[in-house]
């Protein structure tokens, strides 16, 4: 890791080690050569752009997942995580993630919620910061609207 | 304080009248240089409004007592101003809307209707900020028109040969382009534009949301058939815009909006018109707006042009200079004839990124598209950050901008 200058020390609950290892080199930006469903994300105010790939297992249950994406560290980062979040889960597991994060990124934490998501919620808990940052919360969110979107069967993601 | 007689611009002085430069953000002493989304606003403007409301505030145009009569005299004063600011032939070519975008939606929709005919185009260039997309868009699939854009070159001018052979078929009834790129910062030639045009025919509205602010705007020397502008871009308050027109154009065109104000009688089988400019100022108008668009126009007026054309480029020169210096900084845009607004890319960190650690030095930049979808899709990027710079801005503010990129891009290193 390069030193990182204090200038910005302030900035490192949003910006924390594990979102810069990610959002600059995400480990699972790659679209997927076989797929069960894909959707796109678009936030046409900032120019963020995420595609969600998903595959399924016979039982249902999310099998991979790959995205493609423009944009901010934030949302690179969480795009990544989320791939990692969501591994092994059914749909509705991944809505009911989904809505815990939402959560969490717009408050800083889920109480009620951590209990049954954990561990799904503690590799997320790193973007848990976005929360002082209300413009930035859409950065953090907008892969997620996209995996549920594929998940619907939509092929945009609707909201935001 | 007297700044008029000095012929370098004293900016500790012209800082001086903006009582929000002097707040600090997240500790930091505020570095704004986001003046082209919305300028910061000197004390005689805000006392002209305040003032207003205390001492001489009622509607406009239609009471018959010494407060109303107080009010219309300077609510019309304020288009006296615009029509020196713009050098108009005439008072009645001036008419107010509530912001540029206002402004270009009355022109697409009343000479849109009224005036183009179906099979006739639009041209607007390839550099436009969405309110000069739209409005014609909207335009096209009611009435019937096509609408055409002029390509830009990869400096970020406008490419004339393209220019000219949109217009070489004669279809083109209205040329409607940027004075100024709201992400380039490219000025455009626009009384180069504007005879191009008149010789095949077309007529001309320029979008000098920017350039107003910039350089002195002279209508009648331009040709140019209608020009816009917003008032809280000029050191003035938002809600209040500018439509110029020529007289003979605006009479012919039809109303846009209908009510109060710009009628002449009204019964319920017909009604009829208000002459011009009035015709298109259906309902109150932002009364105390126009009041503090006319101390925004008196104030810069009384620095004047020259010294705030020197200044701008000065420190736009100084800009690019220490910018396009930086590792991985890219510029975007390099047209000869630019202003100040300058947008840039980072190798390491999206503009957002940027933006937000930019934010925590108490340095405010803008980030994303700039309401400018299509050009960014032409430049191949999905954002920018964007640095520009108004009256109050100072060579060491653009130092400080530098010098936190450098550790930005470290951060993200």
């Amino acid at each position: 890791m390069p030193d990182r200058s204090p200038m910005f020390d302030d900035l490192r609950d949003l910006y924390q080690d594990v979102i810069l290892q990610h959002g600059r080199k995400p480990l699972h930006m790659h679209r997927l050569e076989t797929f069960d469903a894909t959707a796109k994300g678009d936030n046409p105010m900032c120019g963020d752009r995420v595609q969600v790939w998903v595959a399924y297992a016979p039982d249902g249950a999310i099998a991979e997942t790959g995205f493609e994406a423009r944009g901010c560290a934030i949302s690179i980062a969480s795009a990544d995580l989320m791939v990692e979040s969501v591994a092994g889960l059914k749909a509705d597991a991944v809505r009911g993630l989904f809505a815990g994060f939402e959560r969490m990124a717009r408050s800083g934490t889920c109480p009620d919620c951590e209990p049954l998501l954990e561990p799904a919620m503690q590799r997320l808990k790193p973007l848990s910061g976005v929360h002082e940052y209300p413009s930035r919360v859409k950065c953090a969110t907008l892969p997620w609207h996209a995996l549920v979107a594929a998940l619907d069967g939509e092929k945009e993601a609707s909201s935001e | 304080m007297n700044v008029t007689t000095r012929p370098v611009l004293d900016v500790s002085a012209v800082r001086a009248q903006f009582p929000i430069l002097t707040q600090t953000v997240r500790g930091k002493p505020l570095v704004f240089l986001d003046s082209a989304a919305s300028a910061q606003k000197p004390r005689a403007v805000i006392s002209a409004m305040v003032n207003a409301m205390e001492t001489q505030y009622a509607n406009v145009h239609r009471g018959l007592h010494w407060m109303s009569e107080r009010t219309t005299e300077a609510y019309e004063a304020a288009r006296d101003a615009v029509q020196g600011l713009l050098n108009a032939a005439d008072r009645s070519e001036i008419v107010f809307t509530n912001s540029s975008t206002g402004s270009i939606n009355l022109l697409a929709h009343s000479y849109g209707r009224g005036i183009l005919k179906p099979g006739q185009a639009v041209l607007i260039s390839g550099m436009e900020h969405h309110s000069n997309i739209v409005p014609w868009q909207m335009a096209r699939d009611a009435h019937g028109i096509e609408l055409r854009v002029a390509n830009i070159t990869d400096a970020g001018e406008l490419d004339i040969a393209d220019f000219e052979a949109k217009l070489a078929d004669g279809k083109v009834g209205l040329v409607a382009m940027t004075h100024m790129s709201n992400v380039l910062g490219t000025y455009t030639p626009a009384e180069r534009i504007v005879k191009i045009a008149h010789a095949h025919g077309a007529r001309v509205m320029l979008d000098g949301s920017q350039a107003v602010v910039h350089r002195r705007v002279d209508v009648q020397a331009l040709d140019c058939d209608f020009y816009v502008f917003t008032g809280h871009k000029l050191y003035g308050p938002n809600g209040i815009g500018v439509l110029y027109g020529k007289r003979e154009l605006l009479e012919a065109m039809p109303p846009f909006l209908g009510g109060g104000d710009m009628i002449s009688s009204v019964t319920y089988e017909r009604s009829t018109w208000a002459e011009v400019p009035h015709k298109f100022e259906a309902g109150t108008p932002a009364i105390i707006e126009g009041i503090g668009l006319k101390a925004a126009i008196d104030w810069v007026q009384a620095i004047g042009f020259d010294s705030i054309a020197a200044h701008e480029a000065r420190l736009t020169v100084h800009a690019l200079a220490r910018l396009s210096a930086i590792e991985g900084v890219r510029v975007i845009g390099h047209a000869q004839d630019r202003g100040g607004v300058v947008s840039f890319t980072l190798d390491q960190a999206h503009a957002h990124d940027i933006a937000t650690l930019l934010d925590r030095q108490g340095i405010a930049v803008r980030a994303g598209q700039h309401c400018a979808e299509p050009l960014m899709r032409r430049l191949g990027l999905d954002s920018t950050a964007r640095a520009s710079f108004g009256i109050y801005t100072t060579s060491e503010e653009i130092d400080v901008l530098a010098d936190t990129l450098v550790r930005v891009r470290e951060f993200f290193a």
